[in-house]
């Protein structure tokens, strides 16, 4: 009786605090921000020729889309991958080898993103570039990004399969499907709740990625025409110049790590649409 | 509603006797020994930190704290107090006048390629256009039949602006395939790369050559990049290094910046591969 006297408080009072953090680096981008807001127009942000700080042209957009293009290339490569491998070792790997497998996974999500980078950058990078100079590129940006989503992916798919009731399964297997009836018809929609949200986690993870990014993407500020064009990522641009960032530049820094959160946000609101439309 | 309020008052009395103790211990390290904070370009923070070292251990009661962050940040944070040294790998601009300067060595950067590539030279112009993207590929340079991989700095840095001062170019007319934070990112990527160039500081990259990389320094204007060259100031390409106050430096500040430009630490600067100037 105690515990539910104070707990609720305490519970409460948690959630505030998550809530103004959040609003308080919400507020702080803005207030950075605010000297490029309000004295450049918006739009500059948009039609500016490129984006030379120094030289006052703050033209966002081409990492915008780069960042799009990175995360958008990863995550289509890394869900289908780590669908697979989750079913494969829940469903049709033999016990020990599903076991390992699955360790193996979970240390893959483990390594820190520079490791992920520096093998990027001293093994993948000169790879590409013997294919198709200049090797730093988006497809460098999209391979390193995948093997970093793909065990988010891969992990939370696995925890929402497994916590599929038996029950279920089951009664699949009492009226004869077939493995893969039962995996298509039952499993992955009594999963599907699950396996979305690891899918935008991991949608999350590779919009904000840094480091990794920035050492093999090349980071020139361009639309890319082909894969193996260099592109630059908001959150590279941030680590890269803010250090160096003074005036308008650094507001103008402070902007695109606003872009990035809006971006997120937007791809949270995604989830929660979609997954009203499958409860309608 | 009363539960929360009572939980905010709880939390912000626990918030504000952490800062009260945060705050008495502040002031008990500042009473016990004296903080020199010194901030800036990350090409001589290296040494300051170890200078820095040599110093706190013939002044025991002496704390000198030494962070990077950029020039741009060195000149910012001196200018607003919150550093009393600043470390700017270049001569001051001419809005930087108000500031004091006082140079403790030189630094060459050196344009370098792969220890394959067979180019033994280039002249002002041929580097120049190289980066603004008129020469594309090495056969012009009596290299092999291969594009140039062009590797760039982040704007902001000091390396970039002195470079670009001196082809003569505006940032804008530069055309990179790759983008780069660091010297050291920058030896990594041409060490990946047979057919790239870029430009770091001298005494990196002299390091890195002895340590058996395959790295080559590339002559400029028929002079030899070397620390040599840089000492005898023939070098084309070359910086001051210097600490930066904001009015006369007094006190502790000055302590450090005489003993920083003595030769008791001379050895220290040539273990960097910079070059150590006579203080008179």
């Amino acid at each position: 009786m105690p515990i539910d006297q104070w707990l609720p408080g305490v519970l409460r009072a948690g959630a505030l605090i998550a809530l103004l953090i959040m609003l308080f680096i919400l507020i702080f981008l803005i207030g950075e921000s605010w000297p490029v807001l309000s004295k450049l127009s918006i739009a500059q942000l948009v039609t500016d020729s490129s984006w030379h700080p120094l030289e006052g042209a703050y033209n966002l957009m081409p990492m915008l889309t780069g960042t799009v293009l990175a995360s958008t290339g990863a995550l289509l490569l890394a869900i289908p991958l780590g669908l697979a491998s989750a079913l494969f070792t829940l469903f049709y790997a033999p016990r020990y080898l599903a076991v390992s497998y699955k360790r193996l996974i979970e240390l893959l999500a483990g390594i820190p993103s520079v490791v992920f980078g520096f093998w990027g950058l001293t093994v993948l990078v000169p790879l590409i570039n013997q294919w198709h100079p200049p090797g730093a590129s988006l497809l460098a940006g999209i391979l390193v990004l995948t093997l970093m989503i793909l065990p988010t992916v891969t992990v939370t798919a696995h925890a929402a399969l497994a916590a599929v009731s038996d029950e279920l399964a089951r009664n699949a297997a009492a009226l004869g499907l077939s493995r893969w009836g039962t995996i298509q018809g039952v499993m992955l929609p009594a999963a599907k709740a699950g396996i979305s949200a690891g899918i935008m986690l991991a949608a999350a993870r590779a919009l904000g990625e840094t480091m990794a990014v920035l050492m093999v993407a090349g980071n020139v500020v361009q639309y890319p025409e082909t894969v193996f064009d260099p592109v630059r990522t908001l959150a590279a641009n941030i680590a890269l110049e803010t250090a160096y960032a003074m005036g308008d530049h650094r507001a103008v820094l402070f902007v695109s790590g606003l872009l990035l959160m809006g971006l997120i946000m937007v791809f949270s609101a995604l989830a929660e649409a979609l997954e009203k439309q499958q409860h309608a | 509603m009363q539960e929360i309020l009572r939980c905010l008052v709880v939390n912000s009395f626990c918030f504000v006797l952490a800062m009260g103790y945060a705050a008495q211990l502040g002031a008990q390290t500042k009473n016990t020994s004296q903080r020199l904070v010194v901030t800036g370009s990350s090409t001589i923070a290296p040494l300051v930190n170890e200078i820095a070292r040599r110093f706190e251990s013939t002044h025991p009661e002496m704390r000198i704290d030494v962070q990077t962050g950029g020039s741009s940040r060195g000149i910012t944070e001196v200018r607003q107090g919150i550093a009393a040294i600043g470390m700017v790998s270049r001569a001051l601009k001419s809005d930087e006048r108000n500031l004091h300067a006082f140079t403790i060595a030189q630094d060459g950067i050196g344009v370098i390629v792969h220890a394959s590539n067979p180019v033994t030279g280039f002249s002002r112009q041929q580097i120049a256009d190289i980066y603004t993207g008129k020469i594309t590929r090495w056969k012009v340079l009596g290299g092999a039949d291969e594009r140039i991989t062009v590797i760039h700095k982040a704007e902001g840095r000091s390396t970039l602006e002195l470079f670009v001062d001196y082809i003569q170019r505006r940032n804008s007319e530069i055309k990179p395939h790759v983008i780069i934070g660091d010297n050291a990112q920058g030896i990594k990527a041409v060490t990946g790369n047979p057919h790239a160039i870029g430009y770091v500081s001298i005494g990196a990259a002299e390091f890195e050559i002895r340590r058996g990389l395959p790295l080559r320094l590339l002559p400029l204007d028929g002079i030899a990049a070397s620390v040599e060259a840089v000492r005898q100031g023939i070098f084309p390409l070359s910086r001051p290094l210097n600490l930066v106050t904001l009015g006369e430096p007094q006190g502790l500040a000055l302590e450090f910046i005489e003993f920083a430009r003595s030769p008791q630490v001379h050895d220290l600067v040539e273990a960097q591969y910079f070059i150590p100037v006579n203080a008179d």
